[in-house]
C-alpha cells in the first residue's frame, strides 16, 4: 500500500461515573446517624484515646472497638490549607480552607471545610464549631462545614453513648466520577479512519507476520512495533459464536441473536460481531460472512452470509 | 541456600452470601482473618506481615482499600502488600505470601482476599464505554460461551457435560457450610431445564455473585511445629501470564495455564497428576471449564477431559474429585474465589474439610485464573512437609 500521511490522533472525553453503595457496619452507622441528630460520636481505643471520626478496629492493637462516646461540636484547627478554587461536589462553592479539626473531647482530628473570608482569617489553633446542614440524612455532609467560633474549649470527659438511634442509617450511596480525555492512539486512529471508508486495515508484525485487526501498534507476542498496513476482508469466516438469549443492559438488540467471532480473510485473529440475515439457529462455525453497514455507523452493523460454501474446519481452527 | 518449607496452619472464610449488608468491608475481611487466626490459635501480634488481594478497585469503588483495611487486619506497624491479578488474584496473593515465608523474609504471614459484589457492579467495572471502541455485544457470559462452543467442536463432547458439572458442584456445596448456593432441591433435570442464556451456557451453569472473604495463616517449619492442628505444606507454586488477545491464542487451553501447571508439577515431583493428586479445587466460573481445565492442567489428554466428567471421576466419591467445596459455581466473591480454591485444597490435605472431605487426601491442587484467561496461579499442597 502507498504510505498515507498520519491522520490527526483521535481524542474524546471519557466520563466514568457510578453510584457505589456502602454498608456501614455498626460504628460508621452510629457515627453517621449521630450526625443526622446533631450528635458527634467518637470511639474509645483500648489505650483510652478518643478517635473522631470513629473506626471499627484499634489502629494500635487491632482490637475490635465498640465503646462510643459523644464529643463536642466545637474544636480547634490543628492544620489547614486554603482552597482558592472549589470544585464541583466540594462542601462549599466559595473559597474555603480544608482544615483538620480536633473536636473538644477527641484526641484525633476530622477533615472538613472551614468557611472563612480568606487565608488571613485562618490559623492553626483557632477555635471553630460545626455548622449543621439544614437538611440532614445521615452522611458526612450533615456537617455543612466548620465556622469560626469565639468560645473556649469545653472541659470534661466525653460522655458515653450507646450509639443507638431510631431509624439508623445502615448504608450510604457514594457517587464516584472520573473525567478523562481518551485517545485511542496512532494505530487505532488509522484503523478507524479506514473503517470510515468501509475498509478494514490491520497491521502486520514484521517478525511473526501475523496481521492484527484491530491493530494496537505493536505485536503482543513479539513486542515490536507493527507498521506494515494490510487490508483484510471484507469477507470472513465465523470461527465460533454464542446465541444470546438475554438482553444486555445498554444494548438495543432484539434477542435471540448471534454474537460471533469472525476471522476476516487475511487477519491473524478473530474480531467480534453480530450475525444477521440468517435465522439465529442456522448459524454455524465455518459460515462465510460479509459486513453490512448502516447509516454512519463507525463499525459494521452486523455480518451476513455470503452464500459461499462453509469454510473447512482446518482452515480456521488455528484462529479459534 | 534451600527455601524454607511453607505451612498453612490457619484457614478462615466468611459464610458467603449474595449481600452482607450488616458489615463494612473492614468487618467482612475481619471475620475471615479472625477465623484463620483462631484456627491457628494465634493472635494479631503473632503475624509479621499481611498480603491482601482483591479484584479491580472499580468493583466496589474504594480506591486502594488496603489502606483503610490495615486496622482491621492488624497490619499497623507491619509490612502490608496488595496484589492484583484479576480473577486469579486470590491465588497469586497466597503465592506472594508463601514466597515471603519461603524466602525467610517473614516467619508468619496473614494472607487474605475478598470481594463485596453486592456493593459493586462487576459487569459495569469491566465494560466501561471506551470511546471509538465497539461495545461487547454479549454481556457477562457472552465472553465465555464461544470458547465453550470451540471446546465442544474440538473434542466432540456431548452437550450434556456442562450440566453434569453444575449438578455435581451444587450438590457438593450442600456439604460445605460456607458455600453461597445451597440448592437443596437441585436435580439434574432442573439444571438441564434452566434457561439457555448464552447458548451453549445455561443459567444453572453460571456462577453466582457473592460477598465474601477468605484468609490463611502461612508460617515456617517452627511455626508449623507449634500449630495445634495438622498443617498443609506447599510443594509447588507458580504464576504465568499471557496477553488477553494475540494471534495464536488458544482460549480453550491457554499456554500460560499449561506452563504454570507444568512448573508446579516439576517443583512438587508430580509426573502423573491424574494418579498422584487426590483432590482438585479449580476455578470453574462456567461449568464447561471443568473439562477444559482438566485437559489444560494435564489430568486428561487433549480432547479427553469431558470423559472424566461423564464417567463420574470428578465426583466427590470419584478417584479425582474436582471442587469438593462446590467451587466457583456455588460461591463467587471474585477477588476471594482464587484464594478459596487454594484454601480448600489446604483443608483437604489437613483433613479439615468436614462433610466435603475427600477420604485420605494427601496431595491437592488449588488453581485460579482470570483476566480473560490471561493470568494463572496454582499451588500444590501436601499433608507431609516437602522432601529435602
Amino acid at each position: 500500500m502507498t504510505p498515507t500521511p498520519p491522520p490527526e490522533i483521535l481524542r474524546a472525553p471519557l466520563v466514568v461515573e457510578f453510584p457505589f453503595t456502602r454498608s456501614l457496619g455498626p460504628v460508621q452507622s452510629a457515627f453517621l446517624t449521630g450526625l443526622r441528630e446533631r450528635t458527634v460520636l467518637g470511639v474509645r481505643t483500648e489505650g483510652g484515646r478518643v478517635l473522631v471520626p470513629p473506626v471499627e478496629y484499634d489502629p494500635e492493637t487491632a482490637a475490635e472497638l465498640r465503646e462510643l462516646v459523644e464529643v463536642a461540636a466545637t474544636g480547634t484547627v490543628t492544620t489547614w490549607a486554603w482552597n482558592p478554587e472549589p470544585r464541583s461536589g466540594q462542601p462549599l462553592d466559595t473559597p474555603f480552607a480544608w482544615a483538620l479539626v480536633r473536636l473538644d473531647g477527641a484526641d484525633t482530628a476530622l477533615l472538613h471545610a472551614l468557611d472563612a473570608p480568606g487565608p488571613d482569617a485562618v490559623r492553626t489553633g483557632m477555635r471553630v464549631r460545626v455548622r449543621w446542614a439544614a437538611e440532614r440524612a445521615g452522611a458526612i455532609t450533615d456537617i455543612a462545614c466548620f465556622e469560626p467560633y469565639g468560645g473556649d474549649a469545653e472541659g470534661g470527659e466525653p460522655a458515653p453513648h450507646s450509639g443507638e438511634f431510631d431509624d439508623p442509617v445502615t448504608g450510604i450511596v457514594a457517587p464516584a466520577r472520573l473525567d478523562y480525555t481518551y485517545s485511542p492512539g496512532r494505530a487505532q486512529t488509522r484503523y478507524l479512519q479506514a473503517l470510515s471508508e468501509r475498509r478494514t486495515v490491520g497491521e502486520r508484525c514484521p517478525s511473526c507476520a501475523k496481521v492484527y485487526v484491530p491493530p494496537r501498534g505493536a505485536c503482543p507476542t513479539c513486542g515490536i512495533a507493527t507498521t506494515d498496513r494490510v487490508e483484510v476482508g471484507p469477507r470472513g469466516t465465523v470461527t465460533t459464536f454464542c446465541i444470546v438469549n438475554i438482553k444486555a443492559k445498554n444494548l438495543d438488540i432484539e434477542v435471540p441473536y448471534v454474537y460471533a467471532h469472525i476471522a476476516l480473510d487475511g487477519a491473524g485473529l478473530a474480531l467480534h460481531g453480530r450475525i444477521g440475515g440468517i435465522p439465529y439457529d442456522q448459524v454455524r462455525m465455518g459460515l462465510r460472512v460479509e459486513p453490512v453497514w448502516s447509516g454512519d455507523g463507525r463499525y459494521p452493523d452486523h455480518y451476513r452470509p455470503t452464500g459461499e460454501p462453509d469454510a473447512d474446519y482446518d482452515t480456521y481452527k488455528e484462529l479459534l | 541456600m534451600s527455601k524454607e518449607p511453607v505451612a498453612i496452619v490457619g484457614v478462615g472464610q466468611t459464610k458467603h452470601v449474595a449481600a452482607r449488608r450488616d458489615v463494612s468491608l473492614a468487618g467482612l475481611v475481619r471475620e475471615a482473618a479472625a477465623r484463620a487466626l483462631a484456627d491457628a490459635e494465634l493472635t494479631w501480634a503473632d503475624v509479621d506481615a499481611v498480603v491482601i488481594g482483591k479484584a479491580p478497585d472499580f468493583f466496589e469503588g474504594v480506591m486502594m482499600p488496603e489502606l483503610y483495611l490495615a486496622d482491621a487486619l492488624g497490619a499497623v506497624g507491619k509490612p502490608m502488600l496488595r496484589v492484583h491479578t484479576a480473577g486469579s488474584v486470590g491465588g497469586s496473593t497466597a503465592l506472594v505470601a508463601a514466597n515471603l515465608v519461603a524466602a525467610r523474609v517473614h516467619r508468619t504471614v496473614l494472607t487474605l482476599a475478598f470481594e463485596k459484589q453486592s456493593e459493586s457492579n462487576a459487569m459495569w467495572g469491566l465494560s466501561l464505554p471506551v470511546p471509538f471502541q465497539q461495545p461487547l455485544l454479549a454481556g457477562a457470559g457472552g465472553f465465555f460461551a464461544p470458547h465453550v462452543r470451540a471446546y465442544m467442536r474440538r473434542t466432540g463432547a456431548p452437550d450434556t457435560i456442562g450440566s453434569l458439572v453444575a449438578y455435581k458442584d451444587r450438590r457438593n456445596a450442600l456439604k460445605n457450610p460456607w458455600a453461597h448456593l445451597h440448592e437443596h432441591d437441585i436435580t439434574l433435570e432442573k439444571v438441564q431445564a434452566s434457561p439457555m442464556l448464552w447458548d451453549p451456557i445455561r443459567y444453572s451453569e453460571t456462577c453466582p455473585s457473592s460477598d465474601g472473604a477468605c484468609a490463611m495463616v502461612l508460617t515456617d517449619r517452627a511455626g508449623a511445629d507449634r500449630a495445634p492442628r495438622p498443617a498443609a505444606w506447599v510443594h509447588g507454586g507458580a504464576m504465568r501470564s499471557e496477553p488477553t488477545l494475540f494471534a495464536g491464542k488458544d482460549f480453550v487451553s491457554p499456554r500460560a495455564g499449561r506452563d504454570c501447571a507444568a512448573d508446579v508439577y516439576r517443583q512438587a515431583g508430580i509426573t502423573d497428576p491424574r494418579r498422584q493428586i487426590d483432590a482438585v479445587e479449580m476455578y470453574v466460573p462456567f461449568s464447561w471449564y471443568e473439562p477444559m481445565w482438566l485437559e489444560n492442567l494435564g489430568f486428561a489428554a487433549e480432547g479427553e477431559g469431558w470423559k472424566l466428567t461423564e464417567a463420574g471421576v470428578t465426583e466427590l466419591d470419584g478417584d479425582l474429585p474436582v471442587n469438593p467445596s462446590g467451587g466457583v459455581l456455588s460461591t463467587n466473591p471474585i477477588g476471594a474465589s482464587g484464594m478459596i480454591r487454594f484454601a480448600e485444597a489446604a483443608l483437604q490435605v489437613r483433613g479439615e474439610a468436614g462433610a466435603h472431605q475427600v477420604d485420605g487426601a494427601r496431595r491437592a491442587l488449588g488453581h485460579a485464573y482470570g483476566g480473560g484467561a490471561q493470568f494463572f496461579s496454582m499451588w500444590l499442597v501436601g499433608a507431609e512437609p516437602p522432601a529435602g
